[in-house]
């Protein structure tokens, strides 16, 4: 296991003008070394971006190394959005860590953080068609994995309602019975399509990948699952954590 | 010139165009030889018993009362426009009796062709063309329904996500096309050799403008057709239509400066200024009026048969208006009909919804279908002004700046785009810059003034021949050859959609978290700002209902009405896909609530139909295969289920089955978890989503699939449901039977809107009666019975229930009606 990317106390002691430049040159070695690291794990993301992002880790986390699961939960931003929770368990999974192991951790240091976040980059202009493929699946894994909270390679039925019926919780006047009937409805779709053979006592388990990726086959994700890490600083408007 | 003559060549040689000829010739005959009758009063028989009764007005001349009189001055006007209209709409037929030519060449090509003939043979007859197509005209009637089609019919959602790549075409591409071309044909205009010093900058600019504007139908019908990304596809469709603001504003600005004698700086400074607030006063009134249109739906319930006037009369108004002030009258249109069609679609009701698309799009394609007909009458009868210099190089200037301009305008602003423009994209953006009706129009209402519109003319329809004849046809091959990325547009399954909206609140989600603000982050705000606030305002039935829930609805009603015509196996899916949703805890019902439920489906409906046809071409009504498909579906699974063999296991049980699972208790509380098999309800569902594998493998699966599920479900009917349930399940049952059978007779006529209409055809009580059985579930029958018709005399008077009650006997009925 590789260390977690530390920053040393300098974060929190650069209150002088002197030590500021002390830190920035400091911390940019770092960043650097960490844009080199994310890059061999095939994360193309600036080393501006970077910055900003580590920028908002710091104002997420109060200054703190690792982040936790109440620093993210606290952005009132995030509040209205119904599927936070997923969200939010996806930083701390640790199959979105790109280091092969499962499970959830409380804390997430910057270089999780990042590596987290790397899942959302957009596609260039220069890939290949198999990079944008894989790219793909990367991405269409990230979902699945938000399903799949324990993590037995399938979504279940309870899994998937729970799913729906958080997506569904804040859009009003829908109930629990109905969003447990979509999620049965959509259950039903996937077995369909994937087993349509299937014998009269056998029992649709769930979900596995496999299956998830080929029921969202024709789907267009180059338009969806895409964040462009903006390069300059926009932490500036007011959109920060209320706390910090 | 040459090229229309080939075309010419290529048309006819498909021979039906012979039809058409001899149509038009006809018409223009009888056109040409009215006017020379003469208009006066012409008495050919005596009156009809004029001494019948007592004179009511005895004559004031000597002569006879005239039996037969033609005044036909008095007419001329309507009467020719209707004739002309007529005969382009009959061009219109006669393009689509052979279906290949529409592929291959662009609707506006052959319009422009027969244009072309008619134009021919008018000339011959030394015949004027009529002066439809004045400033006035044009502005105040033709102009409007072109724009509030595109406008209306506006994929929504793909056009808020690329508003701003939009924009930066339609505005600076524009200003762009107009400057450069402007200025390189002053240059030109420098050169003696052509002889065209006497038209100035101001002249040049104007003219610039005028062919700036593109209008890529046929582009749009041919990026539809190989669905290009839809990226793509909305760029040049919001292109053409804000350029056609961008480009009326700019020509009258410089129509107006093209008159001043001399242009000071200050002019420039003012006229840009003007530009915007031109355009944003053309916005604001066009969000006035729009949301003024979806306020006044809300109260229309009473009186359906105007409810589709109010929207047009508001675009209209909305358009006048604007003109009033001399804003911009485009942009007010577009953003009226952006404003209030997503609450008018919801308050009006489905038929009016219908008319409105219908009569919207009908308008549209009838102005267009005229400008470029008379395009092609005008080649022909107008005198020409042929200049070689003036002409190539405004093609080749028209063509390069639209090239260059896509070119350096895309590397601007490929950087805000999450994604990028690669060089295929741009090339279908650039190549797609068609010119078309609006430039004709333009050019052909210049003021007499200018001192060179004939040549300007000429220069206007080179150009717009050239491009919709060459890059018209040239571009179908052209695009499936570079192969530009697609987009699968035909996903309509459940989890494609909470998948879009899982992705849509990640993403919102995630740039929270990043603290970045984009257009996810004010599409979330929007969306709540609407729900709260809006919605309530503008809708009268206002259940915020996400898309998740119209799909599901959707999907649930395809399988009631399988379930309803379906008499096979099937039928055990019911259960667990539409009971669970159905059994809510509102049991009882009251009167008005029974009455609404029809209307609520209908509507739904109605809400579900327009969610796919985000796609239309100008020259294509929405499609509305989607329910056809349906239809269609629903059949095969009949006839396969009148196959022998398939249905002796299931047919008994089958009503048990249907009514299996109480109210207010879903799948998992009846089977323990673990043990729910889908192995039959995959059929139905398959049944629903994928026609195409089902027909092919299915059909062992199904027959044991059933036939081992029996004994288990009718164990469970056993012990849950009351004896009670099983009387009213065989009036559900006989009710089921007799819809079912109307709906397959009119199945196999093959309406493609038949579900919607159906239902409101059928008798109130049948109508509440399959209402309540989609909405509430089969269970509430039971509170339903008293109201409609009680359950036993019915049950022995009716011959067929004793077929309804046996399947086995029922199915036979079936089978000479198919």
């Amino acid at each position: 296991m590789e260390a977690p990317f530390r920053f040393d106390q300098q974060t929190c002691l650069c209150t002088t003008p002197l030590s500021v430049s002390a830190y920035y040159s400091a911390q940019n070695t770092r960043l650097e070394a960490s844009e080199k690291r994310t890059k061999g794990s095939k994360i193309n993301i600036s080393l501006e971006q970077i910055k900003n992002l580590h920028k908002r880790f710091q104002q997420l986390s109060g200054d703190e190394d690792t982040i936790s699961k109440e620093n993210l939960e606290s952005i009132p931003t995030l509040a209205n959005n119904p599927i936070r929770k997923q969200i939010i368990g996806a930083f701390f999974d640790k199959r979105n860590q790109h280091r092969g192991e499962a499970g959830s951790c409380d804390q997430i240091g910057f270089e999780q953080f990042l590596m987290v976040m790397s899942h959302f980059r957009p596609p260039t202009l220069k890939m290949t068609a198999e990079e944008k493929e894989a790219m793909r699946r990367e991405k269409l894994r990230f979902l699945f994995n938000m399903h799949d909270t324990d993590n037995d390679g399938t979504i279940t039925l309870v899994e998937y309602r729970k799913v729906v019926e958080e997506l569904l919780s804040k859009s009003g006047s829908i109930g629990q019975e109905a969003a447990e009937a979509i999620a049965d409805a959509a259950m039903l779709e996937v077995a369909s399509t994937n087993v349509p053979t299937m014998g009269p006592d056998d029992f649709y388990e769930g979900i596995t990948f496999e299956h998830f990726e080929q029921i969202l086959k024709g789907l267009e994700m180059e338009s969806r699952m895409h964040i462009r890490f903006l390069d300059v600083d926009t932490t500036t408007m007011r959109c920060g954590k209320s706390t910090s | 010139m040459d090229l229309c003559t080939m075309d010419l060549r290529i048309t006819r040689q498909r021979g039906f165009l012979l039809f058409i000829f001899t149509c038009s010739s006809l018409l223009h005959g009888s056109r040409g030889e009215i006017p020379s009758k003469p208009t006066g009063g012409v008495t050919i028989l005596p009156p009809i018993k004029p001494d019948n009764g007592p004179q009511a007005f005895p004559d004031a001349e000597k002569e006879n009362m005239p039996v037969f009189t033609m005044n036909y001055s008095r007419i001329q006007i309507p009467f020719e426009i209707t004739l002309w209209v007529l005969l382009a709409s009959f061009a219109k037929i006669g393009f689509h009796v052979y279906k290949k030519i529409t592929v291959w060449v662009p609707e506006s090509c052959l319009l422009i062709t027969i244009g072309l003939i008619v134009g021919g043979i008018m000339h011959s007859v030394h015949e004027e063309p009529p002066a439809v197509l004045r400033s006035n005209v044009f502005f105040l009637y033709m102009l409007p329904p072109i724009v509030l089609d595109s406008a209306y019919f506006m994929p929504t959602r793909p056009f808020f996500e690329n508003i701003g790549t939009v924009l930066w075409f339609a505005v600076v591409g524009t200003l762009w096309n107009s400057i450069g071309i402007g200025m390189s044909l002053y240059a030109i205009c420098q050169i003696e050799a052509f002889g065209v010093q006497d038209i100035n900058l101001q002249e040049n600019l104007l003219f610039a403008t005028i062919i700036s504007a593109v209008d890529p139908v046929a582009v749009l019908s041919v990026f539809e057709d190989v669905s290009v990304n839809e990226q793509l596809y909305i760029v040049v469709f919001g292109e053409c239509l804000f350029n056609d603001a961008v480009t009326v504003v700019l020509y009258n600005m410089f129509n107006f400066v093209a008159e001043m004698p001399v242009v000071e700086p200050v002019d420039v400074f003012l006229g840009v200024a003007r530009f915007f607030v031109v355009g944003f006063g053309g916005m604001g009134f066009g969000i006035l009026f729009g949301f003024t249109a979806a306020f006044t739906t809300r109260f229309t319930s009473r009186v359906r048969e105007i409810e589709p006037l109010f929207i047009f009369m508001y675009s209209y108004l909305a358009y006048l208006v604007a003109e009033l002030f001399s804003i911009s009258s485009i942009m007010a249109i577009v953003t009226c009909a952006l404003t209030m069609k997503y609450y008018v679609e919801e308050n009006v009701s489905q038929r009016s919804c219908t008319t409105i698309r219908h009569v919207v799009k009908m308008l549209g394609s009838i102005a267009e279908t005229l400008i470029f007909f008379f395009l092609g009458v005008v080649t022909i009868t107008t005198d020409h002004e042929w200049n070689w210099g003036y002409i190539l190089f405004t093609l080749l200037f028209a063509f390069v700046w639209r090239g260059l301009g896509v070119l350096v305008l895309t590397q601007i602003i490929n950087p805000f785009r999450t994604i990028p423009f690669n060089f295929k994209d741009q090339f279908g953006l650039a190549y797609g810059g068609l010119r078309g009706a609006i430039s004709f129009a333009l050019v052909f209402t210049l003021p007499d003034s200018i001192g060179r519109k004939q040549l300007f003319v000429t220069a206007t329809i080179a150009v717009i021949l050239f491009t919709v004849f060459l890059q018209g046809i040239s571009i179908r091959p052209l695009i499936e050859f570079i192969n530009v990325r697609r987009t699968n547009r035909n996903l309509d399954t459940i989890n494609v959609e909470i998948h879009c909206r899982i992705m849509d609140h990640t993403i919102a989600g995630i740039e929270d978290l990043c603290g970045q603000w984009s257009h996810f982050y004010w599409k979330d705000k929007f969306m709540k700002f609407n729900n709260q606030i809006l919605r309530k305002i503008l809708i009268r039935d206002n259940r915020a209902e996400s898309s998740i829930v119209a799909l599901y609805k959707k999907l649930e009603l395809q399988n009631a009405m399988e379930i309803l015509d379906d008499v096979s196996g099937d039928i055990s899916a019911a259960p667990s896909v539409v009971s669970p949703y159905e059994a809510k805890p509102k049991r009882k019902f009251l009167a008005p609530d029974l009455k609404n439920m029809h209307d609520i489906l209908s509507k739904n409906m109605y809400k579900i139909r327009q969610r796919t046809v985000a796609y239309t071409t100008k020259h294509a009504l929405p499609n509305e295969s989607q329910s056809k498909e349906i239809l269609i579906r629903r059949h095969a699974s009949i006839r396969r289920s009148l196959r022998p063999g398939s249905f002796q296991s299931s047919v008994v049980p089958k009503s048990h089955k249907y009514f299996s699972l109480p109210a207010g208790k879903s799948l998992d509380s009846k089977f323990p978890p673990g043990m729910t098999s889908y192995a039959d309800d995959e059929e139905t569902m398959s049944e629903a989503a994928y026609p195409s594998r089902r027909s092919r493998l299915v059909q062992p699966a199904r027959s044991s699939s059933s036939r081992a599920m029996m004994p288990l479900r009718r164990l469970d009917t056993l012990t849950e449901v009351h004896s009670v349930d099983v009387v009213d399940e065989k009036v559900g049952d006989r009710r089921r039977a007799a819809r079912g059978t109307s709906r397959t007779n009119s199945s196999s006529s093959r309406d493609p809107r038949i579900p919607a209409p159906q239902r409101h055809h059928s008798s109130a009580d049948n109508g509440r009666g399959s209402a309540d059985n989609f909405r509430n579930g089969h269970h509430e029958e039971e509170e339903e019975e008293p109201q409609p018709l009680s359950p036993a005399p019915s049950w022995t008077a009716e011959p067929r229930e004793d077929a309804a009650q046996n399947p086995l006997l029922r199915r036979p009925q079936w089978k000479p009606k198919k």
